[in-house]
C-alpha cells in the first residue's frame, strides 16, 4: 500500500493529481504539472498550511486564475454581496464550485491563518459555500477573493444570486410540521391504547380524560399539520380541478368532524390515531417528495451566466459597473475571457467571439467594426470596446426566458392527481349509497356512522405515500450514476415521452476531449522548437500542444512573451517562433485569416493547429437503442459541415436542421408538441434553454456538474450519456411499479370498506389497517425499485 | 389512581419540552447542513502549529 502511493506521488501533480508531462515544476521537493498548482503550494507552504495535503492525495482542482475583480470596490457591489455589516465585521456567503473534499473543509475554515482579519469562515459542504466573517477595514472584499483566487478557490459571483436563492427555502416549515405531527402521534397513540385494551371498570374515570386529550390533540393535528391540503384543495377547486389533496382534505375533515362528533356526545373514542397518524405520513411522503440536492440548481436562467458587473468606460476611464446599470449608448470594456452582457456593437478592436453557448457555433467568429454582438458571446482575443444598443433584460438571448409558451406547465397534471378525480367520485358514490341504504332501513345513526366510515378507511393515504417513495428511490439511483432529475414529477415526465431532440455541439460532441489536427508540415526540429516554447504557457491550448508533440528534449527560451487571447513568441534556439492567432503573428508574412493556432519560424509560415471536437463515446449504440423507442431529431446551431457523419449515425427518418437559432429551435419543440408529441430535449448552452424549458423533459448535458447548466428537468454527466435508454426504461417501470402499489391499495381498501359500509368500522381496525397497508406499501416499492435497476443494469 | 393524572400531565409536559427543543434547534439552523460537521470533528490538531485556538474556532 506504501508503495503505491509513493509511485503515484512521483507521477501525478501534488496539488492536483493530474499526470506530470515530461516536463514539470518543482518546488520544496515536490512536483507540479504547472505554474498554477505550483503557486498554490508555495501561498499554503509560506502561511503553514501543509495539513491540506495530508488529508488527501492531490486534493487541489487545476482552476483558472481570474485576474480582474475591480468591480469588488464598488460600494453598490458590495453591499449587494454581504450578508450583514456592522461597524467593524462584515459577513458575506461565497459560492465556490471546487469544494469537493475535506481539505477543501480543512483549508477553507483556516483562512485565518492566511490573513489576520479573517476572524471566522464556516463551510456548508453540500451547498458548496462558504461563510466568512472579516473586518473590512483591514481586508477589503476584493482582497478577500483574491485570496481565495490565489489558493485556487476563485467564488462564483454571478448576476443570479445562488447563495440567497438558496437560502430561503420552504422545508423549514415542513420539518416542524413533520414533528408537531410526530408529537401528536406518538401522544394520542398513547392514549388510545387503554381504550383499545379494554378498561377495567374502576379505570373508566380515565376514559374521559383520554378522550378529551386525544380531541385537544386532533386540534393541531388537522388545522396547523393538515392546513396545506385545506388551502391546497380549495385553490383545486376554485380552478374547478381536483387534485390528491382534495380527498386527503376531505378525509382529515372528515376525520375531525367524527372524532369531535363521537368524543362530544361520549359515543365512543373517535379516531383521534388515525387522524394523527394519516396526517403524520402524509407529510412524511411530502417530505421525500421535496428531498432536492443541495450543489445542483435546476432553475438557472442567462443571469447565472453573466457576471455581475462589467467595465464601463466613461470619458475613457474604466469603471466597474453593475450589469443592473447599464443603459443604450454606455461603452463597455470586454477583456479577454469576458462575457459580453448586452446586445452591442463593436466599435473598437478584433473581436473573435465565442459565441457557442448563443448559437452552438463551435469556431469563434471573426466580427467587425460596426457589427452587432449579441448577449452572451464571449470574447477570446484581446480587449474590445462596445457600444451598447439594448437594456441587458431585452437583449436577442434574454428574450427567450420571456417567451410566453412557457404557461403549460401548470397543466402538467401527474399520475396521482389523474386518479384523484376517479377516486373521489368513487368514494363518495360508495359513502353515499351506503348512507342512504341506512337511512331507509331507518336507522340514522348508523348512516353516519357508515358514511364516515366509509370516507376515513377510502384514504388514497397510500396513494401519496407510494408515488414519492418509488420515484424518490429512482432518483436516488439516477443520481449514482450522474443523471441528476429535478424532482420526482420531472420523473414520471421522462417516461412519458415518445420523441428525443438532440442538440450538436457540446450535446452530441464533447467540449472537453477536442483533438488536435495540424495542417502542415513539421520536422523534429521544428518540433522541439514549437515544445520549448509552449511549455512556458499555462493556456490549455498550448498543454495540448504539447501533449500532441510529445517531445522530450526542450531548448532554452528566451524574449518569451504571451499576449492574452492572442498567443505566445520567444526565441528558441536564436530562431524566432510565433504561435497564435493570426493577429499575433508579424506583419510582413501573409497569413490566411482563419481560426487555429498558427506557426513561424525565422519569418516562414509553417501551418496551422486546428482543434476538432470530438462524438461523445458509445453514440452509435446510444441511437441504436433510442431509435426502437423515440423519434428522433437533431438540432444543430452550427453549420452543416457534420451532415454526412450524422446521417450515418442517425435512422434514415431522422430530421436533422443545422443553422438553428434558439427561437428556431423553441419554435420546433413546440411544433412537435403541437402534433401531440412529448419532447425530452437534450441540449446544453444557452442557446439550448428555451427549448429545453419548453420541452417536456429537458436535459442538458455537461462534463462538470459545477458547470453552468441552463434551467432543465435534470443535468446528465456526458460520460453518463449512453445510459440513458436504461434511465427511460427504469422511469417507465417505476409508474408500473406505482400503478401496482395502488392495485395493493386498493385490496386493503376493500376489506375496511366492508366494514365500512355496515356501519360497524371499530376505530381499531382502521387504526391497524392503515399501518400495515403502509408498511406493505413501501417495502413493496422500494424491493420492486430495486429489482427493476438491477434488470435495467443501473 | 389518582396519581395518573399527575403522571399524564408529566407525560404531555415532558413531550413537550421535546417538541420545544426540537424547534429550537431548527430555528438556530442546527440542522441547515448536517454534513459538514461530521467531517470537521476528523481533523487533528495540528501537532506542528504554536497557536491553540485552532480547532475551537467559535462560530460568529
Amino acid at each position: 500500500m506504501e508503495n503505491q502511493n509513493e509511485t503515484a506521488a512521483a507521477t501525478l501533480c501534488y496539488h492536483c493529481g493530474e499526470p506530470l508531462e515530461q516536463i514539470k515544476f518543482t518546488y520544496n521537493g515536490h512536483d507540479f504539472c504547472c505554474t498554477g498548482c505550483k503557486s498554490v503550494y508555495k501561498i499554503l507552504s509560506e502561511n503553514n498550511l501543509c495539513n491540506y495535503y495530508t488529508y488527501n492525495h492531490s486534493p487541489g482542482k487545476r482552476a483558472e486564475q481570474h485576474s480582474h475583480f475591480e468591480y469588488l470596490d464598488e460600494p453598490a457591489i458590495i453591499s449587494q454581496l454581504l450578508d450583514y455589516q456592522h461597524e467593524k465585521a462584515s459577513i458575506v456567503t461565497f459560492y465556490i464550485p471546487a469544494i469537493h473534499c475535506s481539505s477543501c473543509i480543512w483549508l477553507l475554515e483556516h483562512l485565518y491563518k492566511i490573513h489576520p482579519a479573517i476572524f471566522s469562515s464556516r463551510i456548508d459542504f453540500l451547498k458548496r459555500q462558504v461563510t466568512i466573517s472579516f473586518r473590512h477595514e483591514e481586508v477589503s472584499l476584493r482582497k478577500l477573493v483574491e485570496i481565495l483566487n490565489e489558493i485556487g478557490y476563485a467564488p462564483l459571483i454571478s448576476l443570479q444570486d445562488v447563495v440567497k436563492e438558496n437560502s430561503h427555502s420552504v422545508n423549514k416549515q415542513l420539518i416542524q410540521k413533520i414533528a408537531v405531527a410526530g408529537f401528536l402521534m406518538g401522544n394520542v397513540m398513547l392514549f388510545s391504547f387503554p381504550e383499545y385494551f379494554g378498561l377495567a371498570g374502576f379505570e373508566k374515570q380515565f376514559q374521559q380524560l383520554f378522550s378529551w386529550l386525544n380531541l385537544t390533540f386532533c386540534i393541531p393535528a388537522a388545522f396547523y399539520c393538515g392546513k396545506d391540503y385545506f388551502v391546497s384543495a380549495i385553490t383545486s377547486l376554485k380552478h374547478k380541478q381536483i387534485n390528491l389533496d382534495t380527498p386527503l382534505a376531505l378525509i382529515i375533515a372528515m376525520l375531525f368532524l367524527r372524532t369531535a362528533y363521537d368524543i362530544l356526545s361520549g359515543t365512543g373514542p373517535g379516531f383521534a390515531d388515525t387522524l394523527t397518524g394519516l396526517v403524520f405520513l402524509l407529510l412524511m411522503g411530502k417530505w421525500i417528495k421535496q428531498r432536492t440536492y443541495h450543489h445542483i440548481s435546476f432553475d438557472r436562467d442567462y443571469r447565472s451566466y453573466f457576471p455581475i458587473a462589467v467595465t464601463k468606460l466613461i470619458a475613457g476611464k474604466e469603471k466597474p459597473t453593475a450589469i443592473a446599470d447599464i443603459a443604450i449608448g454606455d461603452r463597455l470594456w470586454i477583456r479577454n475571457g469576458e462575457i459580453v452582457p448586452a446586445d452591442a456593437i463593436l466599435m473598437k478592436g478584433d473581436a473573435w467571439m465565442d459565441m457557442s453557448f448563443v448559437t452552438g457555433e463551435a469556431e469563434p467568429v471573426h466580427k467587425v467594426l460596426g457589427e452587432i454582438i449579441y448577449a452572451g458571446g464571449r470574447q477570446t482575443a484581446e480587449a474590445i470596446e462596445l457600444e451598447v444598443i439594448k437594456p441587458v433584460s431585452q437583449s436577442y438571448l434574454t428574450g427567450l426566458w420571456n417567451n410566453e409558451n412557457y404557461q403549460t406547465d401548470l397543466k402538467k397534471q401527474n399520475f396521482n392527481d389523474r386518479v384523484a378525480k376517479y377516486f373521489s367520485l368513487g368514494v363518495f358514490v360508495l359513502a353515499f349509497s351506503a348512507a342512504i341504504y341506512w337511512l331507509l332501513q331507518h336507522e340514522n345513526s348508523k348512516a353516519w356512522a357508515a358514511f364516515t366510515a366509509v370516507v376515513i378507511v377510502a384514504c388514497p393515504c397510500v396513494l401519496s405515500l407510494s408515488t414519492p417513495f418509488t420515484l424518490s428511490a429512482i432518483l436516488s439511483i439516477f443520481d449514482k450514476k450522474g443523471f441528476y432529475v429535478k424532482n420526482t414529477d420531472a420523473v414520471e415526465a421522462l417516461a412519458a415521452c415518445d420523441t428525443v431532440i438532440f442538440d450538436k455541439t457540446g450535446t452530441l460532441t464533447s467540449t472537453e476531449n477536442a483533438s488536435l489536427i495540424f495542417e502542415g508540415q513539421l520536422d523534429y526540429h521544428e518540433q522541439r522548437l514549437i515544445a520549448s516554447l509552449v511549455r512556458n504557457s499555462s493556456h490549455p491550448l498550448s498543454r495540448h500542444i504539447l501533449k500532441y508533440l510529445r517531445c522530450d528534449e526542450f531548448m532554452p527560451v528566451s524574449h518569451y512573451a504571451e499576449r492574452i487571447g492572442k498567443g505566445i513568441s520567444g526565441q528558441v534556439n536564436r530562431q524566432q517562433v510565433y504561435l497564435g492567432s493570426s493577429a499575433m503573428m508579424p506583419d510582413n508574412i501573409n497569413i490566411p485569416i482563419s481560426n487555429g493556432v498558427h506557426i513561424v519560424i525565422d519569418n516562414q509560415y509553417k501551418g496551422r493547429f486546428q482543434t476538432e471536437q470530438q462524438w461523445r463515446g458509445g453514440l452509435n449504440q446510444l441511437i441504436q437503442k433510442l431509435a426502437k423507442k423515440f423519434q428522433m431529431h437533431v438540432l444543430s446551431g452550427d453549420t452543416d459541415r457534420e451532415y454526412s457523419t450524422l446521417k450515418n449515425m442517425f435512422p434514415p427518418d431522422t430530421k436533422i436542421n443545422f443553422r438553428q437559432s434558439p427561437h428556431q429551435k423553441l419554435d420546433y419543440v413546440l411544433q412537435q408538441q403541437k402534433a401531440k408529441h412529448k419532447v425530452m430535449m437534450l441540449g446544453d448552452g444557452l442557446n439550448d434553454a428555451g427549448a429545453l424549458k419548453q420541452s417536456d423533459f429537458g436535459v442538458a448535458i455537461t462534463d462538470n456538474i459545477n458547470n453552468f447548466t441552463p434551467g432543465c428537468d435534470a443535468i446528465l454527466t456526458g460520460n453518463s450519456l449512453n445510459l440513458m435508454p436504461n434511465f427511460v426504461a427504469l422511469s417507465r417501470d417505476g409508474l408500473k411499479v406505482v400503478k401496482i402499489s395502488f392495485a395493493i391499495a386498493i385490496a386493503y381498501n376493500c376489506i375496511g370498506l366492508y366494514f365500512a359500509v355496515q356501519g360497524t368500522l371499530y376505530p381499531l381496525i382502521a387504526a391497524v389497517l392503515m399501518p400495515i397497508s403502509t408498511i406493505t406499501i413501501i417495502s413493496f416499492t422500494s424491493i420492486a425499485t430495486h429489482f427493476f435497476a438491477r434488470k435495467n443494469k443501473l | 389512581m389518582n396519581i395518573l393524572y399527575f403522571l399524564v400531565g408529566c407525560s404531555v409536559l415532558m413531550a413537550l419540552v421535546f417538541l420545544a427543543a426540537f424547534f429550537w434547534a431548527s430555528k438556530t439552523g442546527q440542522h441547515d447542513d448536517v454534513y459538514t460537521p461530521a467531517m470537521r470533528i476528523l481533523f487533528d490538531d495540528e501537532p506542528k502549529s504554536d497557536d491553540n485556538h485552532i480547532s475551537n474556532q467559535p462560530t460568529s
